[in-house]
């Protein structure tokens, strides 16, 4: 149903998540944005059940933030990956299982861009290119076929348009927009709206 | 027995489900009044504790899985009603139909499906009906009192999030309450104080004769238009200094943690067939007239479509000096006209259609009379 998609380059990170939220077989909103900005320069996106989405990635991100404010500097990508996982892991056995799927990106001063792939089990895995959903089965050969670990910034949207295109030909849900954004040294970056011309 | 197994009365015996909900505050396991939608129709004839003992206590994994797991069915459109709510460039317009229903039974043919919270807030609810009626007086009452400890409205969008977070920890639970929060973000406290006084949430009237029904609508209608070309310039002034945090909003809260803001929402099992009618006729510059119309439209043709809404229809508006109520509307009726309309515009068809042929005959007459001659 919904699909999220990450590609690292040698210094950003480009990352792209579908529009639509549905509640059964209607969509509710066209316009809905699946990426949550935990800190300058780490979004974490998610997707899964309808109530856990928003209240566990509302969750990690006034913890990111309460962080910042307690101890005066940011957590890195990797620090605040790893500490999203132990909350999903924590919560796994309990009674309440957060159900959510989510891709981390982000850039560190000192070891660059970097893309974490978990799951609703509280898997965790640091990967060049990563996605979710059904989607997922479509376009992960085309994403293994085309990267390359020098990408540039128009070669890895190049590449995210191929992907899409793929969904929109053989994915039997229409997807009509997707909201994509480039996170490098200078921050979060929003880009146009593919495919374009999508409201 | 032939009675017995024309209505499947053993069959729906086995299938009412177990009372996995874990033991609430009260200590014992009783039947949540969900249950009264997925079971059976003679539910009531039997003690809870009857239930329970047919199926096996679940055990702790069990549980945690159908926490993971999703509905079985390839899709569940649950909540038997029609509501719906959108906003446009004069106000919020709440409509819903007022049939409650229980499986293949009508409970209530005249229910009230959109209460008022406050003077610029009404919530439309789906789901199960006594879940509805004790979150709205939550809400009411958190409403309430966030007003007198901090002297403002709560707006819509945070009480969408203070449902959300109160409804989370009875997620997995069988508590279904879908709710559509419409409602008018205000100004300071002297809109508020402006407001109250203006304040004209109309008593229900009964079904009257349709002349006086209708008159009395229209005569709404036009006071409504009148009240608001007079209070456009207050409104003006309200959208211009807050800096567009007022204004219409419409907020959708699930049960399940789904929270949305949005321009148009629909929820119940006729959302699909009202969704159909809103999206082809709605602007955001509508008058009121036209968005009355359309609301009325969409709850008419979901009733007729579904099997779960119909009988009436309630709509409210809501504009930032509060919410009218349009008198409460039978839906038969409109069916009637509607099949009135259409004879008419079949004889219409009719007799254009025999004209047309008139004068073609008359030309090709004219034509033999002209070959003959020359």
């Amino acid at each position: 149903m919904e699909y999220l998609i990450g590609i690292q380059g040698p210094d950003f990170v480009l990352v792209a998540a579908d529009n639509v939220a549905a509640s059964s077989i209607i969509q509710m909103k066209h316009d809905y944005d699946k990426m949550f900005k935990l800190s300058e320069k780490i979004l974490l996106l998610c997707v899964g059940e309808a109530g856990d989405t928003v209240q566990f990635a509302e969750y990690i991100q006034k913890n990111v933030q309460l962080y910042k404010m307690r101890n005066g500097y940011e957590l890195s990508p990797a620090a605040a990956a790893n500490f999203t996982r132990k909350n999903l892991a924590d919560y796994l056995r309990s009674r309440t299982p957060y159900h959510v799927n989510l891709l981390l990106a982000g850039f560190d001063e000192a070891d660059g861009p970097g893309l974490y792939y978990m799951d609703h089990l509280s898997a965790l895995a640091k990967a060049p290119f990563a996605a979710h959903g059904y989607g997922a089965f479509l376009t992960l050969s085309i994403l293994d076929r085309y990267y390359r670990p020098d990408l540039t910034r128009e070669e890895a949207v190049d590449l995210l348009k191929k992907c899409l295109e793929e969904l929109n030909k053989r994915f039997i849900l229409n997807l009509p927009s997707f909201t994509v954004r480039l996170i490098d040294k200078d921050g979060i970056h929003d880009m146009e709206k593919l495919p374009v011309g999508a409201k | 027995m032939a009675l017995q197994d024309v209505c499947d009365f053993l069959q729906t015996l086995d299938e009412s489900s177990p009372c996995t909900s874990l033991p609430n505050e009260m200590g014992c396991m009783w039947r949540t009044p969900l249950e009264f939608d997925r079971d059976s129709p003679f539910h009531f004839l039997f003690p809870p504790q009857q239930n329970s003992r047919k199926h096996k206590t679940p055990t702790v994994l069990s549980s945690t899985l159908s926490c993971l797991s999703p509905h079985q069915q390839p899709f569940q459109l649950s909540h038997g009603t029609t509501t719906l709510g959108f906003i446009f460039q004069d106000g919020v317009i709440a409509a819903a139909d007022t049939r409650a229903s229980c499986k293949g039974l009508i409970c209530c043919p005249i229910s009230q499906k959109i209460m008022p919270i406050h003077s610029h807030l009404v919530v439309n609810t789906s789901g199960s009906g006594a879940d509805c009626m004790l979150w709205e007086r939550i809400l009411t009452r958190e409403m309430r009192l966030y007003q007198l400890r901090h002297r403002r409205r709560l707006s819509v969008n945070g009480a969408a999030k203070l449902l959300s977070m109160m409804l989370h920890p009875f997620k997995g639970t069988n508590v279904c309450v879908a709710a559509t929060l419409c409602g008018w973000d205000g100004e300071e406290t002297q809109e508020t104080l402006r407001s109250t006084d203006v304040t004209t949430v109309s008593a229900i009237s009964d079904e009257s004769a349709l002349g006086s029904e209708k008159a009395a609508s229209v005569n709404e209608l036009l006071k409504d238009a009148h009240a608001l070309s007079l209070s456009d310039q207050n409104t003006k002034n309200v959208l211009s200094t807050s800096g567009g945090r007022s204004g219409p909003r419409v907020c959708y809260v699930c049960s399940d943690g789904l929270q949305l803001k949005g321009e148009i929402i629909s929820v119940g099992s006729g959302s699909p067939y009202a969704y159909a009618v809103l999206d082809d006729g709605w602007r955001w510059g509508m008058t009121v007239d036209e968005a009355v119309g359309l609301a009325r439209e969409a709850v008419f043709r979901a009733t007729h479509w579904d099997a779960y809404s119909g009988n009436n229809v309630d709509l409210f508006h809501i504009t930032a000096h509060g919410c009218r109520r349009r008198d409460r509307e039978d839906l038969k009726e409109e069916y009637y006209r509607e099949r009135e309309r259409e004879k008419e515009k079949i004889k219409e068809r009719e007799k254009e259609r025999q004209k047309r042929e008139g004068d073609e005959l008359v030309e090709g007459e004219g034509d033999i009379y002209s070959g003959h001659c020359g």
